[in-house]
């Protein structure tokens, strides 16, 4: 067997190496299940690892290699814990959650699992996908493996720490204003948010049925495409879900000849940090470099993009949390005396601060006499952003700028100021307001920390945006190797801990 | 804790009270402590005032936008299909009885 490097491997090449019988499925799995012993205590990317199942599952596509030869069968996947698994525990790092046992397997997953992946676990998120640094949840804290005194990014924290620290192949997350690009770009990893539609939300735990989308996590822009290619497609289960208009290409761009790309000046004066801003410059060097032409264009709403969302998230947030009322599944308060004691201090015990907060937005937001103020105007400020979006792309092919203004930012270090937080995705939030798929490309390091690049697209151009990434992603020749820095003992989360890992043997995949 | 039943009067729109926290977590049947309505106050209060920048914005003829796709009444064949069997329904519940979710009584 070829010594693997989990930290630098590929799906494409570890594809290879399965296809050539150099390594086997159950040898692949074992690569990342030992890597998870060996940083997990550092990193604590995941709330449950499926170990025992992988393992037995690995072994199973090997034995039935003939039958399970699919383009994906045998490579291990992290995914997100706010996607429904049959018979694994779902928790979306909720208390609410914390011993759901999901009856039916969310379509994406589902998708995934019939190609014969292998499933190695469910990876930490802010409890419910609210958040930009995955310190929300209510499990465990989880730490970028670049520095370990930073926070990952979030919410898709997990699944992104769990990919650079070479715990996963590759991961599955979701974004509802930046949550897979954001932490792909603190982790120094790709992550896409497709066009709103393009994947199935049917089993994903809703958060902002409006904004909500499934993507890949991975280390590379072709692992990207290959894994998009088994997510998409039209469900009957999701009535916003449609068909793409052409199939997902692999790409194998390596020029960007004639490529017109927009670089919005609104996006720059965001208090984007110098060593962001040097990096994304370069970055725009090699862009020209490449063939393409760099035109200043303006999204003059965006500076309204963010208030915007603040409203039109928390206020769906408020509705779909609704469900969580310690009745059918989930958390139950001690010794009700009535109903409404039940449904109030189920939730007030159940939820955790920030999504109490965005339920306290939306319920406000949407309560009689406010309506017109915050959720009609929130949605008429969506049109704005549309229209503005609309405008660019009657000139430029793909915009690009920094993904977040910062780099990985150290743990605790705006926990205590909601709005510095909502501050981190002010880059990426218009993408999901507008339905647009963008991804974030590591285009650099900033003192030792990623720096992420976003290119986002028309809707339907995830072809045009992944060839670009592709040659983007080969002229920079970023290293994804991180170097687990400043390793230090990590406090442990109070309270309420369902966190390490943990296996339970009635855990099966399908 | 009493909580309003009628929202507060208020003198400014911006300006939220800790009384229209307690009202709305109710509306939201959420219960929060005393220090927890006090601090939650002051953050919404701060969200609150971001969130006004909209108002900069003349936008009374632009139409709203709810949904970003072009497709409207989407429908599904109007066929029967097996439905979650009931003990998969009712697997996850905290109190079951006679085939039944269990709550307490009305209050």
């Amino acid at each position: 067997m070829t010594t693997l490097d989990p930290l630098r491997l590929t799906a494409r090449d570890a594809k290879r190496l399965l296809v050539d019988g150099e390594i086997s499925a159950a040898e692949l799995t074992k690569v990342y299940l030992d890597q998870i012993a060996a940083v997990e205590p550092k990193v604590r990317a995941y709330i449950l690892v499926t170990s025992d199942n992988a393992a037995k599952y690995s072994t199973k596509v090997d034995r039935e290699m003939q039958a399970m030869r699919g383009p994906l069968a045998g490579l291990p996947i992290a995914v997100k814990d706010n996607m429904v698994t049959e018979g694994v525990t779902t928790t979306c790092a909720s208390r609410i959650l914390h011993n759901y046992q999901p009856v039916y397997t969310a379509t994406a997953v589902r998708q995934v699992w019939e190609d014969h992946v292998v499933m190695l676990g469910k990876t930490n998120l802010d409890e419910f996908a609210m958040g930009s640094s995955t310190e929300n949840s209510s499990c465990q804290v989880t730490a970028n493996p670049w520095d370990l005194s930073t926070v990952p990014g979030g919410s898709s924290g997990g699944s992104a720490a769990a990919v650079a620290a070479g715990e996963a192949l590759w991961a599955l997350g979701s974004d509802t204003g930046g949550s897979i690009r954001q932490p792909a770009s603190l982790c120094g990893i790709v992550g896409m948010k497709p066009t709103y539609g393009a994947v199935s939300r049917y089993g994903l735990i809703a958060f902002a049925s409006s904004l909500d989308q499934i993507g890949p996590l991975t280390r590379s822009v072709y692992d990207c495409a290959l894994l998009l290619q088994h997510l998409v497609g039209r469900d009957p289960r999701d009535a916003t879900s449609v068909e793409l208009p052409e199939p997902v290409a692999l790409p194998s761009a390596e020029r960007l000849d004639g490529l017109r790309m927009g670089v919005p000046s609104e996006y720059l004066a965001v208090g984007i940090e110098p060593g962001v801003r040097a990096r994304f410059d370069e970055t725009l060097a090699r862009v020209e470099e490449l063939g393409a032409t760099c035109v200043e264009i303006s999204l003059p709403h965006t500076e309204y993009a963010l208030p915007a969302y603040y409203i039109i998230a928390p206020a769906e947030a408020s509705a779909n949390l609704a469900r969580f009322d310690g009745v059918r599944y989930g958390y139950r308060c001690a010794d009700p005396v009535d109903l409404t004691d039940l449904y109030e201090r189920t939730r007030g015990e159940g939820f955790g601060p920030e999504v109490k907060r965005r339920i306290m937005i939306g319920t406000y937001a949407l309560s009689a006499g406010y309506y017109d103020a915050y959720y009609g105007r929130a949605q008429k400020v969506r049109t704005l952003v549309r229209r503005d979006f609309e405008a660019a792309f009657a000139e430029v092919d793909l915009i690009a700028s920094p993904t977040s203004p910062t780099v990985a930012f150290k743990a605790g270090s705006r926990t205590d100021d909601p709005l510095a937080m909502y501050m981190s995705d002010v880059c990426t939030i218009p993408a999901n307001l507008a339905g647009l798929p963008a991804i974030s490309i590591p285009c650099g390091l900033s003192d030792g920390l990623p720096v992420g690049l976003q290119l986002i697209g028309p809707a339907f151009s995830e072809n045009r945006m992944l060839e670009a990434a592709h040659a983007l992603e080969g002229a920079i020749g970023f290293d994804t190797a991180p170097p687990f820095a400043d390793p230090r003992p990590r406090p442990e989360a109070e309270g309420w801990n369902p966190g390490g890992i943990t296996y339970r043997p009635e855990d099966a995949q399908s | 804790m009493a909580v309003p039943l009628r929202r507060p009067q208020q003198e400014e729109r911006d300006m939220i009270s800790e009384d229209d926290v307690r009202y709305v977590a109710r509306l939201a049947r959420l219960h929060i402590e005393q220090d927890e309505a006090a601090r939650m106050t002051g953050e919404l209060a701060k969200i609150l005032a971001h969130v006004d920048k909209m108002s900069e914005l003349a936008i009374a003829d632009v139409p709203p936008t709810a949904h970003v796709l072009d497709v409207v009444n989407v429908t599904r064949e109007d066929k029967e299909r097996p439905s979650l069997p009931r003990e998969e329904a009712l697997h996850n519940a905290p109190a079951v009885s006679d085939d039944c979710f269990r709550v307490p009584r009305m209050g």
